[in-house]
């Protein structure tokens, strides 16, 4: 250490446990990079693909069922080929990325607002309306989270006349896998709470008189987020999965706007007769997605788990 | 004592489930089920193969669409009518017997209002009893191809109606549900053991069929289970787990084909497939522009012109499909090889004649699409959006299930929709009546020829054959220039079957057990 030279603004960042941990670990570096990657790539889609597969236009039905560019037969500027439709395979995979990351990040924004705030609540109120959100959270605990999904699914699917179910079908799949994960971050947001609630710091916010929504979003929830974060990462990855799943099971995204998962159910119609890339680069472009979100959650866990450190 | 008991149980229920192993059970799937065991309810092609296998019309076809007497043992042409010898000692599954009253009551019932059949049933103007075994079915005037008309009006029992309070159709546009929806009490070859419908169908041979030994078929049970997904079918296929599947997906022919005991059928199908446009409402339902562009006849035109057939052959169906420009099959009477002629491809055409009409820019309109009825509908649908997408008609795509979409036709509903039409009767009169004709049930294109509806009715009543077929000939002319649909192709059937079945293949896509032989 050298405390008589100031720090530069790079060394100030790096010197946290943090920054620290994640320099320190190749895996989480490697997740990060992919993750950034693939998220820009698919959020830039419309700038980057050299396609627009929702564009009727575009699509030249002559050219379906081409393979990859460096096999036979395939042509180079479709360089994943094509799928029956004579859609760039390429560009269908960023626009269904892009469709899978939004739901994702929708359907765990939802889900943990719903969960940290019914989880503050909880632990602060105590008592009858802890016990029962409580109960509520473990019941559904039990539940399989994809059955649960797929029943909040039909409902909302039911419920909307027949005409506005593809329009308002995502919505309908956020809600779905939204609804699953709360309890997740009720029960993590409710232990943080209660272990905050008996500090000091709140004893004093409460005796200068300070309403109770005010010390709950002031000083108690910035004091919970820390393990809510690593399980929002973890989260993403999984409500990827659940929208892929919905959507392979014909529940959940349409094929004429298709996420990750109706890509993969669209094309394993063709795995029998031999256009496996159809199917192949999506479900690639899935699996490589959620692993390395679900790394990069993992190395966040230890990281702010004082514990593992 | 007690153990003797026991072996004797379990020996009663060896020999109860023994029987089970030794029968021949055919086990078959296809993409969706009969829409209700109402044999009058619905006119669509695997209600009407479903329905065929328990009840049973006077007339029929046999695999290759030839007619056979079938409940009637024979007929007499008359200027007036015809009259029909009716089959003695036939019975019905629950032991009635089947005689000329029956018959009265079940043309009765096929030309109700709620009833599917009316335009084949109102051919026959009454029906008269001349004893218990012949009738006289009266009609306007003479008509030659009443024979061919008869073939799907299957036969009920006017007892049993009665008793279960369905003697008028089920009214399937209202979901009505009636005793007849889920039971059948028919005279065919097999009984229905149990229905729930898009699960499984079971039928049972019925031992009293009065054609029991006339024909080679030895099917003792039928287990009969849609399966939605083409890919599953073709795995429940390839699995063993069915034997027979009608409408394999054609891109999975080759792997069926190349499979350890099993084989493809493929014949040229009597079944068109087509775009309807509504030319008959004022505003389109789902159009962005006022008024109703498909009135004009430039539009159709350039409807017809911006879809490459030839593509859609090759890239959707794998080949397995004839382009077209007429709306019915070489085999039925009326096709020719100068109507059947494609209206071709132009997109730069069809653009400039959009323009012409008035819209240089396009317009948008909604495609109404089956996605379980037809092979790979939704996937021409697809197509289709995409070219039209190209001459600026900016087309939004609802593909639903068959038994959403039939309604929406028949109730007016769809500015824009694809069909397919079969032609049991072989002859045109019957794409007239139901497609072409101003009042025809199935016509949503609201297209209106006074002639075309002339000779529709005209051809009911000539007999001789050559004036018929110049008229036949005269209409499709006019419908060929008028364009009120936009012909796509003829389909190929292909049916995948094991090697342990042996199934005559149908051009008209029924599957007849009575034919089919285990071996």
């Amino acid at each position: 250490m050298q405390p008589n030279r100031p720090m530069t603004r790079w060394q100030r960042f790096t010197d946290n446990d943090i920054v620290w941990s994640f320099l320190h670990s190749p895996g989480a570096m490697v997740a990060a990079v992919v993750t950034v990657v693939i998220i820009l790539a698919c959020t830039m889609a419309p700038l980057i693909a050299p396609f627009d597969p929702f564009d009727p236009a575009q699509i030249s039905l002559w050219d379906g069922k081409l393979p990859p560019a460096w096999l036979e037969g395939g042509q180079p500027q479709y360089l994943l080929g094509t799928d029956n439709q004579g859609r760039d395979m390429l560009s269908t995979i960023l626009y269904g990325g892009r469709l899978s990351i939004m739901v994702g990040l929708a359907a765990v924004c939802l889900g943990m607002v719903l969960g940290v705030t019914l989880g503050l609540v909880s632990g602060y109120v105590g008592g009858v309306t802890d016990a029962v959100i409580m109960r509520i959270a473990d019941v559904q605990l039990t539940i399989p989270g994809i059955l649960l999904a797929i029943l909040i699914n039909g409902i909302g699917r039911a419920v909307l006349p027949l005409e506005l179910r593809e329009e308002f079908a995502i919505y309908v799949v956020i809600i779905a896998i939204g609804l699953t994960d709360w309890p997740q971050f009720a029960r993590v947001t409710r232990g943080a709470t209660l272990v905050e609630a008996n500090k000091e710091y709140v004893q004093a916010a409460r005796i200068i008189g300070l309403p109770g929504w005010l010390i709950l979003l002031r000083h108690i929830l910035p004091n919970t987020l820390r393990p809510v974060l690593v399980i929002a990462t973890i989260g993403l990855a999984l409500a990827i999965i659940a929208e892929a799943t919905l959507s392979f099971l014909g529940q959940g995204i349409p094929p004429t706007t298709p996420s990750l998962g109706t890509l993969i159910r669209v094309g394993n119609e063709y795995l029998f007769s031999g256009l496996w890339w159809i199917t192949f680069f999506p479900a690639i472009a899935l699996v490589v997605l959620v692993f390395a979100v679900n790394l990069l959650g993992d190395w966040m866990r230890d990281a702010l788990n004082p514990k593992l450190r | 004592m007690h153990f003797k008991k026991l072996l004797a149980v379990s020996f009663a229920a060896l020999t109860a489930a023994s029987p089970a192993l030794a029968e021949n059970v055919l086990r078959w799937t296809s993409q969706g089920d009969a829409l209700t065991m109402d044999p009058h309810s619905q006119n669509e092609g695997p209600t009407i193969a479903m329905n065929g296998q328990i009840y049973e019309s006077l007339v029929t076809r046999d695999a290759d669409l030839k007619l056979q007497p079938e409940l009637a043992e024979s007929w007499q042409a008359g200027a007036d009518g015809w009259t029909f010898t009716l089959r003695k000692g036939v019975k019905f599954h629950d032991g009635a017997d089947f005689t000329a009253e029956d018959v009265v009551f079940s043309f009765e019932r096929a030309k109700h209002e709620a009833s599917d059949y009316k335009e084949q049933a109102k051919n026959v103007v009454s029906v008269e009893v001349i004893d218990d075994y012949t009738v006289k079915l009266v009609t306007d005037g003479p008509n030659p191809i009443l024979p061919n008309q008869l073939t799907s009006i299957y036969m009920m029992d006017k007892g049993w109606s009665e008793a279960n309070n369905v003697t008028t159709p089920q009214d399937f546009k209202a979901k009505e549900e009636t005793y007849a929806v889920r039971n059948a009490n028919g005279t065919g070859p097999f009984s229905l053991v149990s229905r729930a419908p898009d699960e499984l169908t079971v039928l049972a041979r019925n031992a009293a069929w009065w054609g029991e030994g006339q024909f080679p078929g030895n099917i003792d049970r039928i287990e009969y289970r849609p399966i939605t997904n083409a890919a599953t079918r073709v795995a429940a296929l390839l699995s063993g787990e069915v034997d027979f599947v009608l409408d394999p997906p054609l891109q999975d022919l080759k792997r069926i084909e190349g499979a350890d005991g099993l084989g493809v059928k493929t014949v040229a199908q009597i079944r068109s497939i087509f775009f309807g446009m509504d030319q008959g409402v004022d505003k389109l339902r789902s159009s962005d522009v006022d008024g109703n562009p498909f009135k004009d006849a430039r539009v159709r035109e350039a409807f017809n012109l911006a879809i490459d057939k030839a593509a859609i052959q090759r890239v959707v169906m794998e080949g397995l499909s004839f382009p077209t420009g007429m709306i019915t099959p070489p085999g039925v009477l009326g096709n020719t090889p100068e109507l059947d002629a494609s209206y071709g491809f132009d997109a730069a055409k069809a653009k400039a004649l959009l323009a012409e009409a008035g819209y240089p820019n396009g317009f948008s309109v909604q495609l109404d699409c089956p996605n379980n009825r037809y092979n790979n509908d939704e996937k021409i649908c697809q197509a289709a959006v995409a070219m039209l997408a190209k001459i600026g008609v900016n087309v939004k795509l609802d593909a639903i299930p068959k038994a959403q979409h039939f309604p929406k036709i028949q109730k007016r509903e769809s500015d824009f929709y694809m069909l397919g039409w079969g032609v049991p009767t072989l002859d045109s009169h019957y794409v007239f009546s139901y497609l072409l004709a101003s009042n025809g049930s199935w016509n949503a294109t609201g297209y209106a020829n006074p002639r075309v509806d002339e000779i529709t009715q005209a051809i009911t009543t000539e007999i001789d054959i050559e004036k018929r077929t110049a008229m036949i000939d005269e209409a499709w002319q006019l419908v060929k220039a008028e364009m009120p649909y936009v012909p796509i192709h003829h389909q190929v059937l292909a049916w995948g079957i094991s090697n342990k079945v042996d199934i005559p293949i149908s051009a008209d896509d029924a599957f007849r057990p009575r034919f089919a032989v285990m071996k």
